[in-house]
């Protein structure tokens, strides 16, 4: 039995609040049908890390937000049921300390209704800083991907998202895909320093063509396994280079910081209902 | 009272109608579809940047329900950085994206209750819409406007409807009294017999106000100006340390969870 694969659009992991902030501006249609990814859900809630935790730099933003969330419990509880009544498909990401924290994790939410499946944040930026289960060769991510897919059911995706790093994509990819991931999304948000030297992540329009290089590379090398484009998508185009070199979907991230409407849009822009020949809105400069 | 669907903020695209250049600010006056319709006194809005990434945020002065444009909404922009620069430079026409109203309104007395607002610099700005209200619901409304220098004072000519009494700070004593909202506060809290002090303005303002209200047994509400970079909710790059209500620690979102939130629970030394 395999999953289903989500697309052509997702919101990308900690950009789009809870959902209900983003639900404003969502489109007619509210988050009706929307592949939403969550922020990172670790199982003890965790308060996220000291201001300021985002700043912008040419081309992007540098983040520590440090995956502020209110611990799986909470996470059940309260934004879990308001996103499945909302009608999201709601996609879970979720981070740990440990293997078993994982599998912890991917155990508890298969049994929760309405969880359409798991994104496994193998490639945070700064995982060391954030006491994260630290992958440094593709075979600690597979070994997490293994765990968590023991844990949830074959039926549901269960996506890996890793750094977009061309020199270990591909390799990580392949070892990822043995070890049970339905898609690999590439990728993270590059490792990167605040001005005052802090450790983050840089995410944002800078780094599309680098998340592009390693999404051509992998389709590339495994044209079998569905990819999923996330790094600096903001209008039609920056979406369709992903989807032309291979990709199956795309996720926004940073883009909804600047136009909180942007994934509303692009969702009617790549909607395959829609004859390919209507002209498109026209697409925004920033 | 208005569904909380229809207080949902939007995203529109707004245009400059008028601007005016008044001591060391900018006032600009926009068109905004839907947003002076649902705007409450302490809202903001945030304003998209072309080329920049993150959003500028900006109190909203005044709404108007109808001119020649149609309804507008009035802010007041210090250029500092490059995007408040870019802002304050969009001549009459130019086409602003806009997202609004956002965060949380001040809230306001069930009664006719003396109230104290301070606000500093071009964070003064929420306070007048605030005045009226307060107004409208019989409050004694004490306004205290405040600034480094004239330049940066936000005429109270206008409030002086709405208000029973105004004072004007200057921390050189370029006009009105010289002085800090700090060296004030507590007297002016005595003065003016208040049940509830409203601030407004960086967080050494927004402290000494809460404190000032917390001796005198006041309640305080303060409009935080923390870095936003989206100020939507989206990021969670906006934390604000409180005291919940039911006395544990947590870190809010400013954006949301504020900007306006109960002075006595800002755990002010975290901030
Ligand atoms: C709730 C709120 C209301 C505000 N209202 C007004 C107003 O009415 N008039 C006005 O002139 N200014 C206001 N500000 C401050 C204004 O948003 C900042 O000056 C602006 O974000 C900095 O942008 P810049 O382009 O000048 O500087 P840049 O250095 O280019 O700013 C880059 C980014 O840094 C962050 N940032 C830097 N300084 C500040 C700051 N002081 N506050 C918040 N974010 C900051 C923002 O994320 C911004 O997007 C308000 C801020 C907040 C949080
Ligand atoms: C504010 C912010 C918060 C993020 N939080 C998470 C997170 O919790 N988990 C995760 O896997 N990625 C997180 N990311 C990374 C994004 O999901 C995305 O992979 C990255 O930013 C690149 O895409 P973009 O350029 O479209 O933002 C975050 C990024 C930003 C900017
Ligand atoms: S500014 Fe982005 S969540 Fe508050």
């Amino acid at each position: 039995m395999s999953a289903w694969l989500p697309g052509p659009v997702l919101v990308a992991a900690g950009c789009g609040g809870t959902g209900r902030e983003l639900e404003p501006y969502a489109g007619p249609a509210g988050l009706e049908g929307l592949d939403f990814v969550t922020r990172s859900i670790t199982l003890d809630a965790r308060q996220g890390g000291p201001g300021p935790r985002l700043v912008e730099v040419p081309g992007g933003v540098v983040n520590a937000v440090g995956l502020p969330n209110p611990g799986l419990e909470h996470f059940l509880a309260t934004e879990l049921p308001w996103l499945v009544r909302a009608g999201a498909r709601v996609i879970v990401s979720i981070a740990g300390s440990t293997m078993g924290e994982y599998a912890d994790l991917a155990r508890r939410l298969s049994r929760a209704p309405g969880v359409a499946g798991l994104e496994v944040n193998v490639g945070a930026p700064d995982e060391v800083g954030l006491g994260l289960f630290e992958v440094r060769e593709p075979y600690h991510s597979a070994s997490v991907i293994a765990a968590v897919r023991r844990e949830f059911p074959a039926d549901r995706p269960v996506l890996a998202k890793l750094r977009p790093d061309v020199s270990r994509v591909v390799e990580g990819a392949r070892s990822c895909h043995e070890a049970g991931a339905t898609a690999i999304v590439i990728g993270n948000a590059v490792p990167a320093a605040f001005p005052d030297g802090r450790a983050g992540g840089l995410s944002g329009p800078a780094i599309a063509p680098i998340a592009l290089r390693c999404v051509a590379a992998v389709h590339q090398a495994l044209p079998d396994l569905p990819t999923i484009g996330c790094g600096g998508v903001r209008d039609l185009a920056s979406a369709r280079s992903y989807l032309t070199a291979g990709a199956t979907a795309v996720q926004v991230g940073t883009a909804l910081l600047h136009d909180p409407t942007t994934v509303a849009r692009l969702r009617a822009e790549l909607d395959p209902t829609r004859h390919p020949s209507t002209p498109t809105p026209s697409e925004e400069d920033a | 009272m208005c569904m909380p669907e229809a207080r949902a903020p939007v995203h529109v695209d707004g245009e400059v109608v008028a601007s005016k250049r008044i001591g060391g600010y900018r006032h600009l006056t926009l068109t905004a579809p839907g947003v002076p319709e649902r705007f409450r006194a302490g809202n903001f809005v945030a304003v998209s940047v072309a080329g920049h990434v993150t959003r500028r945020t900006l109190w909203v002065h005044r709404v108007r329900a109808s001119s020649a444009f149609g309804p507008t909404l009035d802010v007041v922009v210090e250029a500092r950085g490059s995007g408040t620069a870019w802002l304050t430079a969009q001549p009459v026409g130019a086409k602003v994206a806009i997202t609004g109203p956002l965060g949380r309104a001040f809230a306001l007395p069930k009664e006719a209750v003396s109230c104290l607002l301070v606000g500093e610099g071009y964070a003064a700005a929420p306070l007048f819409p605030l005045a009226e209200r307060l107004r409208e619901r019989g409050c004694a409304v004490s306004l205290v406007v405040s600034a480094p220098d004239e330049a940066r004072l936000l005429s109270a000519l206008e409030a002086r409807r709405s208000a029973r009494s105004v004072t004007v700070l200057t921390a050189d004593g370029s006009v009105g009294q010289r002085g800090t909202v700090g060296d004030h506060v507590d007297d002016l809290v005595r003065r003016s017999e208040a049940d509830v002090v409203y601030a407004a303005g960086p967080s050494h303002v927004l402290r000494a106000a809460a404190g000032a209200a917390e001796r005198v047994g006041a309640w305080s509400q303060v409009a935080v100006e923390t870095s936003m970079p989206c100020g939507t909710g989206l990021c969670h790059g906006c934390p604000l340390p409180v005291v919940g209500e039911d006395g544990v620690d947590r870190v809010v979102r400013a954006c949301t969870e504020g900007p306006v939130v109960r002075g006595d629970r800002v755990r002010w030394d975290d901030l």
